[in-house]
């Protein structure tokens, strides 16, 4: 059924309109004013144009596409449609904004948004421009899915690459002046953003790159492929020693402020860790992960603190081992009420769990033992070999360490009875019953091992700030957590990394993110379950599952919900 | 008799014990609390009123929860963000205004209604939109997959509204007709209560009727028995739940009117505890049922304002207000634990809970 040239108009003006709509939305909430003071390329383009011309290319590609199958010869016509219709709810924003002061509705429909909008220039002619604008991205956008495959993947990677490391010019400037002194920097960057002609130099060598990786990539991969076992183990170990040297170097090539941000990245990659434990290998939906994350920074506080609060006052190391001990206990002890609860259920209790401890932290019945409100201070930093590790690029190490226990623990964990167990658990628990599997053991155990990480996390976290306080338990941390290892992938160690790399890491980089990291967060969350389920580093079992369920869409097989 | 005892484990033991634990607990502080003189019995009354205006808030939340529940099977993680949108955008492009006019003093019955509608019709585009985007394309993926875009949505829409309006407390004016209160039954009732009582009430009762007397209630009902019976019979399975949420959507706009009208306030993250006691409403009264989410609404709401200074203050708790949210959360896990199906809710088969 082949549909005419009016219906597929009306398909494209809607997609016009929603890509209007998504940059509409993406002005009047302040996203778009706030990113366009970074600039990925001085002078040209910053984050704030990206973010707000994004959507018409991407629907004028969609548009194409949906074209493209059934008229071969109208993409580009279509294409430049979409980018026109994108303009619309802008302009009309403009209009209204020039004409009415939507300020006091609307706090963040500025005249700064207004400029943004319309390239500073006077309204009318603003508009005009930004309608040409979107629908010159647009036609580009149908253009470039005319292309044939070989040009428009080097072409594509040029320019996201381009932007991307445009976006982090502030952190690469400032760790190139470090090692090659301010005259080098200058040359290649402008300012806090790239230079136009680094820009195009670039460009050109990320294409040249793409081009050359597509034809020659298979053989580079050939000649590093292992040909025997030895040669495997070989390569595994070179590998192994290159990453312990990359990891143990890396402070000194980060410099105070990326290792401090590491170090933040290291915490969450740990709880990840154990979450990962319970979500990912025994599938039991944990909300109120935070509550062991608690138990351990207060446990260290309480222990080591030097302050009125204090009881013992005893060092880190001694302090740790107790740390991990009390989270498990009160993971196994929290554990025992959900031990009959599925899914969502469990959810929403151990959501419960986790406010309770933190209402019970901030309240004044506690008060007297850990501080209520104003929380514990003068932690204890841990002391070796007689040094202080005081210095976020010192500190790196115990964090470090922490992460490689547990990452050991949990991949040897993964291939182990129990290990099996949980992901039997994962899949369907009575019939994981059925086969022998004593649930409440199962249950427990993964519930206890992934408070300890946790627990363990709590403590570093304790000792790293020197101050704890109630608000840093909130159940942000928890969601922080989830998302984290459902965007690197569930069930899957180098997931949890990747995961805490993109939410956890680009955020502290990115600081005018902080605002909308949450708003990030939930639209990450909801396209990663539409579009990669299996999260970007997929453990081989996890991806297997939910391929299995994609075939069973099958509407005459009963499906589970009932 | 002995048969019984071979049943039980160990867990259930704990869990017994723990239970027996609380609810000793509980009547100790009762008693405690009963002879504590600082309340007498007006004191308690007016407690109560505050709990049923509570809890009536708590019970139309909680109508989202319940609907949607049972014909998906889904916790409806960002209905509490549905009754955020609702309360903030009413506040922000209707009450504001109008008091600013003047309009708000002259007609607050007309400005109480235009604040209702666009109140409602808000949640309701909201609801509809996140579920065409976050929930419909899952409907067959694991059962994780569409809580866990619950989540995403709930923290999406929050700081969604918090870019919209921005971060800080915004203040809903006063409605002079609701200042003071009224003598009824020897008791001293705000206005605003009154009101929130008495709305409560009228929606509950038309809900009902929706929901049991039109055709699309009753496509709402063939859709929760079974979805693929109630295709077979010619219903558009599809459309039924969109409206299910609709409907859920808009007793969570009344809810966002009532709420604002009483606390004189929002905020963006306003919508998230009211959203999470509306769920522990719902599970307590039995989740799947109407009757049953106004029943656990009022009881929450009832133990919410009597409890702290009831049984918590008789257990020598300092400040125990600061520890209202710790007795709702606990009702939770002990209906899930000891009575999972709610007060009037029936048995859940296995698969369902």
């Amino acid at each position: 059924m082949t549909k005419t040239t009016s219906q597929m108009l009306k398909e494209v003006i809607k997609l016009g309109l929603i890509a209007g709509l998504i940059s509409l939305s993406l002005s009047v909430i302040g996203m778009v004013e706030l990113f366009s003071k970074r600039e990925l390329i001085a002078g040209i383009i910053s984050l704030g144009q990206v973010f707000l011309f994004a959507p018409p290319i991407a629907l004028g590609f969609m548009a194409a596409q949906k074209v493209a199958k059934e008229k071969k010869n109208l993409p580009l016509i279509f294409g430049a449609i979409t980018g026109f219709f994108a303009a619309i709810p802008l302009i009309i924003l403009i209009i209204l904004e020039s004409n009415f002061d939507l300020r006091q509705f609307l706090p963040n429909v500025s005249p700064a948004l207004v400029d943004i909008l319309t390239f500073s220039l006077d309204p009318i002619i603003g508009s005009l421009v930004l309608l040409v604008v979107t629908t010159v991205l647009g036609l580009a956008a149908a253009g470039m899915y005319l292309l044939p495959k070989h040009i428009q993947k080097p072409l594509a990677n040029g320019i996201i690459y381009t932007l991307v490391i445009g976006l982090f010019s502030e952190n690469l400037s400032e760790r190139l002046r470090s090692f090659f002194g301010v005259g080098f920097v200058k040359i290649l960057f402008d300012g806090k953003a790239l230079n136009v002609v680094t820009a195009i130099i670039l460009f050109i060598l990320i294409v040249v790159l793409t081009v050359w990786w597509t034809r020659q990539g298979e053989s580079v991969k050939a000649r590093f492929t292992p040909k025997s076992a030895q040669e495997q183990k070989r390569n595994r170990r070179i590998t192994l020693g290159a990453g312990v040297v990359f990891l143990l170097f890396l402070p000194l090539l980060l410099g105070t402020y990326l290792s401090e941000v590491t170090n933040n990245v290291l915490i969450y990659v740990l709880m990840g860790f154990g979450l990962n434990i319970v979500v990912g290998f025994a599938g039991l939906l944990d909300l109120g992960y935070v509550a062991f994350f608690a138990f351990g920074a207060y446990t260290m506080a309480i222990l080591t603190s030097t302050s009125d609060l204090g009881v013992a006052g005893i060092s880190f190391w001694l302090a740790l081992p107790i740390c991990v001990l009390v989270a498990v206990t009160a993971g196994v002890i929290l554990g025992v009420p959900v031990l009959r609860m599925r899914g969502d259920y469990l959810a929403i209790v151990t959501l419960g769990f986790g406010e309770i401890i933190r209402i019970l932290a901030l309240s004044d019945l506690l008060k007297p033992y850990i501080g209520g409100a104003q929380g514990i201070l003068q932690i204890n930093k841990p002391i070796i070999f007689g040094i202080d590790l005081i210095k976020p690029d010192q500190f790196y190490y115990v964090v470090l360490t922490g992460v490689l226990i547990a990452a050991f623990v949990s991949w040897r964990l993964s291939e182990s009875r129990l290990g099996r167990q949980w992901m039997a658990l994962r899949e369907d628990e009575d019939v994981a019953e059925a086969m022998g599997i004593n649930l409440v053991a199962t249950k427990l155990l993964a519930f206890g091992i992934g408070a300890g990480f946790s627990g363990l996390s709590g403590a570093i976290f304790a000792s790293k700030l020197t101050s704890i306080f109630p608000h840093s338990f909130n159940l942000l941390v928890s969601i922080n957590v989830l998302c984290l290892i459902i965007v690197g992938g569930m069930g899957s160690l180098p997931g949890v990394v990747v995961g805490a790399l993109i939410l956890v890491g680009l955020p502290e980089l990115l600081r005018e993110f902080a605002e909308y990291r949450m708003l990030m967060y939930g639209a990450l969350l909801i396209v990663m379950m539409l579009s990669k389920p299996e999260g970007f580093w997929p453990s081989p079992v996890r991806k297997r599952e939910l391929l299995a369920f994609k075939e069973q869409n099958d509407p005459t097989v009963v499906q589970e919900e009932g | 008799m002995r048969r019984r005892f071979q049943n039980v484990n160990f867990i259930d033991i704990v869990l017994w014990a723990m239970g027996l634990g609380i609810l000793f607990l509980f009547i100790w502080g009762t008693i405690k609390g009963l002879q504590n003189p600082k309340y007498g019995p007006s004191d308690y009354a007016n407690f109560v009123v505050l709990g049923i205006a509570q809890g009536s808030m708590y019970a139309l939340i909680a109508i989202g929860y319940t609907l949607v529940y049972g014909v998906l099977f889904m916790i409806n993680f960002a209905h509490g963000e549905f009754f955020m949108v609702g309360a903030m955008t009413s506040t922000v492009f209707i009450a504001i205004p109008l008091n600013e006019t003047g309009f708000f003093d002259r007609q607050p019955l007309i400005s109480l209604l235009l604040i209702m509608i666009v109140a409602m019709s808000t949640s309701m585009s909201i609801a509809v939109l996140t579920e065409r985007i976050a929930y419909k394309p899952l409907r067959k993926a694991p059962r994780l997959v569409p809580l866990i875009t619950a989540i995403g949505a709930s923290f999406f829409w929050q700081y969604f509204f918090r870019g919209l309006f921005g971060s800080q407390v915004i203040s809903f004016p006063e409605f002079a007709a609701l200042k003071g209160s009224l003598s009824l039954f020897g008791l001293e009732i705000l206005k605003s209560r009154l009101l929130v009582i008495i709305v409560t009430i009228v929606m509950l009762i038309g809900l009902q009727l929706f929901i049991m007397r039109t055709k699309t209630g009753k496509a709402i009902r063939a859709v929760a028995e079974d979805k693929d019976v109630a295709a077979l019979m010619g219903i558009d399975v599809d459309r039924t739940i969109t409206i299910t949420f609709a409907t859920g959507a808009a007793m969570a706009g009344v809810a966002a009117v009532l709420y604002t009208v009483v606390f004189r306030q929002v905020h963006y993250f306003m919508g998230f505890f009211p959203g999470l006691k509306a769920f522990t409403a719902a599970v307590l009264g039995g989740i799947g049922s109407i009757p049953g989410a106004a029943i656990g609404g009022l009881l929450l709401g009832i133990f919410e304002s009597v409890g702290p200074s009831l049984f918590l203050e008789g257990l020598h708790i300092p400040a125990a207000h600061q520890l209202k949210d710790v007795i709702a959360f606990t009702m939770l896990v002990l209906v899930l634990i000891f009575r999972p199906q709610g007060i009037v809710g029936e048995r859940l088969s296995e698969k369902k809970a």
